[in-house]
């Protein structure tokens, strides 16, 4: 026997209390391990926005659209360097359920601006511009439908129909790309505009949105500024911000992670904080006689509070790390579900530090009162021998 | 005062005061205790008397408010929380009426509970365990849990915990209190025992005069003093 086996056997003293100790514990950490994951797939698409980087957009709404003309209006405002322009196709395959993130690009530009976020297949980038219904598609979409290059896919939209009253593009997948960190989404298709906008049976010439560089970071604000006011008092007037405050503003339609993650877990912690501690309390209290035993054996003051602190420890870690565990469980299961609105989703490694750094002070703070109690209790009153 | 070698017990002026709420109740008052090494005392009196109290302040798990106290050739009055624990650990060794005994652990780890304060190695530890255990015939009862024993057994478990570290003095408080007679007598025989055989000094806290019997001095304790000192004849 040793100190951490007295410390197991003191912590399953009344095993049905433990255990209900441990699940709430491990409901909470379930809890925070899956919402922080989900708040960290949100944060790291928002940090691979490049800030020199402007997305112009209708001033009105992002789902409106801007005259394809506006292209060439920006790329010629001074300081705008490489520029392209992108458009939502609304794609599915197969089945309105199976969902696809599809961008229709000017090619040439589009590829060279977003060199720094992708890598691409050997020839690929030369065949997409080249082959006007070609697909060029990122690696984790192609794994997820089992695609390969040269394969023909019937591509659907839920907002356009062709000509001929068919919602259907047949394009060929070219080439593949992925991206060069893990906050690059490479669970997307580019098809080329040219094609889409020939094809399509309405909104013809019209464009989603105009990314750029600007020549140098510290011009941002003033080309920014400069392109809203080249469209002013037009029909389509424009707003024109960082690709970061873009992100941020399509994260913030899914509401306030952030707020929605400290709300629910704080909640969560401050009522299991107090459970814990009341508990942990009590049970130190029941176990005073055995504590002033420990202590007329010769076990000192200051052993006996960190057997009490390692007692509140364990239990959080043991709660806490299947908790942990099951969350990262959770979110392996629906990560292929919601990947094309959270392509990044996983449980980083900070997740999985701050969750342990969380049960270290859960169990610290739910122990030290209890410990300190134990630390000074007087072995004569302990017994009843005063 | 200097600790004197063949005395295990040195009590010179020391006093206890207990207050409750404004009244100060005087436990003792100049009490005057000597006791030699190898002796087995018997400590009787009525309720209140200041038993327990002298018992708690031999075992230095409760201060004196004046006089001087040696114990094993140690002033433990001097000594501060963290001294006394360590010297606790290797100098006494307790045993309660109610066994005091760790429902969660088996006969052998209860018995083991103190050497985890020494060096020991963990076979080191489990050869004095099984030594200890022995000694009060319940070598067999090693992975025992306390509820799967009888009264008597878990007291010579705690008697096993008490001597397992080879302390000089063992404090005993109504080690029989709660035991049959013939129980009783079994705990007896065996703290005569490791008193004659192995030589340990005891201190005994009884109200059963059949079980004071069985030291080889009783001392009558009243209102803080000792009112008669019985001198009985040494059985050794």
């Amino acid at each position: 026997m040793n100190d951490f086996v007295l410390i197991l056997k003191n912590l399953f003293h009344k095993k049905l209390r433990a255990v209900l100790m441990i699940v709430s514990i491990l409901v909470a950490f379930a809890i925070f391990g899956a919402l922080a994951s989900f708040e960290w797939a949100f944060n790291s698409r928002e940090d691979s926005a490049q800030a020199d980087r402007l997305i112009v957009v209708n001033k009105i709404s992002m789902s409106q659209q801007l005259p394809v003309s506006y292209f060439n209006g920006v790329a010629a405002i001074d300081g705008v360097g490489q520029a392209t322009h992108a458009n939502w196709f609304g794609g599915y395959y197969q089945d309105p359920k199976n969902f696809l993130v599809v961008f229709a690009v000017e090619p040439d530009s589009y590829l060279k601006l977003y060199d720094s976020d992708f890598v691409y297949g050997p020839g690929a980038r030369e065949a997409f511009v080249r082959e006007r219904a070609g697909a060029l598609v990122g690696e984790r979409m192609m794994a997820k439908w089992g695609w390969k290059v040269g394969d023909l896919i019937p591509l659907s939209s839920n907002i356009y129909s062709k000509k001929d009253g068919s919602h259907a593009w047949d394009v060929k997948i070219v080439g593949t790309f992925a991206g060069r960190t893990p906050q690059n989404d490479s669970n997307v298709m580019l098809i080329q505009y040219g094609y889409f906008d020939e094809t399509r049976s309405f909104q013809k010439n019209l464009i989603g949105w105009i990314a750029l560089r600007t020549a140098s970071p510290g011009i941002t604000d003033k080309v920014a500024k400069a392109i809203d006011a080249t469209f002013a008092n037009s029909p389509d007037e424009t707003t024109t911000d960082t690709e970061k405050a873009f992100t941020q503003a399509f994260a913030a339609q899914f509401g306030n992670i952030a707020l929605m993650v400290g709300l629910v877990v704080g909640a969560a912690f401050v009522t299991i904080l107090t459970i814990v501690g009341n508990t942990m309390a009590m049970t130190i209290r029941e176990r005073t006689r055995e504590i002033g035993v420990l202590k007329t054996l010769g076990f000192s003051g200051a052993r006996i509070l960190r057997m009490v602190l390692a007692e509140s420890v364990l239990l959080a870690l043991i709660g806490g790390m299947p908790g942990l565990a099951l969350a990262a469980l959770a979110i392996f299961a629906v990560r292929d579900d919601l990947i094309q609105f959270v392509p990044t989703l996983t449980m980083p490694p900070v997740v999985v530090a701050a969750a342990l750094a969380l049960m270290l002070a859960l169990g610290l703070l739910t122990g030290l009162f209890p410990a300190l109690g134990a630390m000074r209790l007087k072995i004569a009153a302990a017994l009843g021998r005063s | 005062m200097q600790p004197q070698p063949n005395r295990m017990v040195d009590l010179v002026d020391v006093s206890k005061r207990f207050v409750k709420g404004k009244e100060t109740i005087t436990i003792f008052d100049r009490l005057d205790l000597t006791i030699p090494a190898g002796d087995f005392i018997a400590v009787m009196g009525p309720s209140g008397s200041g038993k327990t109290t002298l018992l708690n302040l031999l075992g230095g798990i409760d201060r004196s408010d004046g006089g001087e106290i040696a114990v094993a050739g140690e002033r433990i009055d001097r000594l501060s929380e963290g001294e006394l624990a360590r010297w606790r650990a290797s100098h006494i060794g307790f045993i309660f009426q109610f066994y005091n005994l760790m429902p969660t652990l088996t006969a052998a780890q209860n018995v083991e509970l103190p050497l985890l304060l020494t060096p020991l190695r963990r076979r080191e530890r489990r050869e004095h365990v099984e030594t200890a255990l022995g000694i009060v015939n319940l070598a067999d009862r090693l992975k025992h849990y306390p509820r799967e024993m009888s009264g008597g057994q878990q007291q010579r478990v705690a008697i096993a915990r008490a001597i397992v570290s080879d302390p000089a003095l063992l404090l005993c408080d109504e080690p029989t209190g709660d035991l049959d007679r013939a129980t009783a007598d079994e705990i007896l025989s065996i703290l005569q025992s490791l008193n004659r055989d192995l030589d340990k000094t005891i201190v005994m806290v009884t109200h059963d005069p059949m079980a004071a019997d069985y030291a080889r001095r009783t001392l009558h304790l009243d209102k803080g003093r000792f009112i008669e000192k019985l001198e009985k004849e040494a059985a050794a």
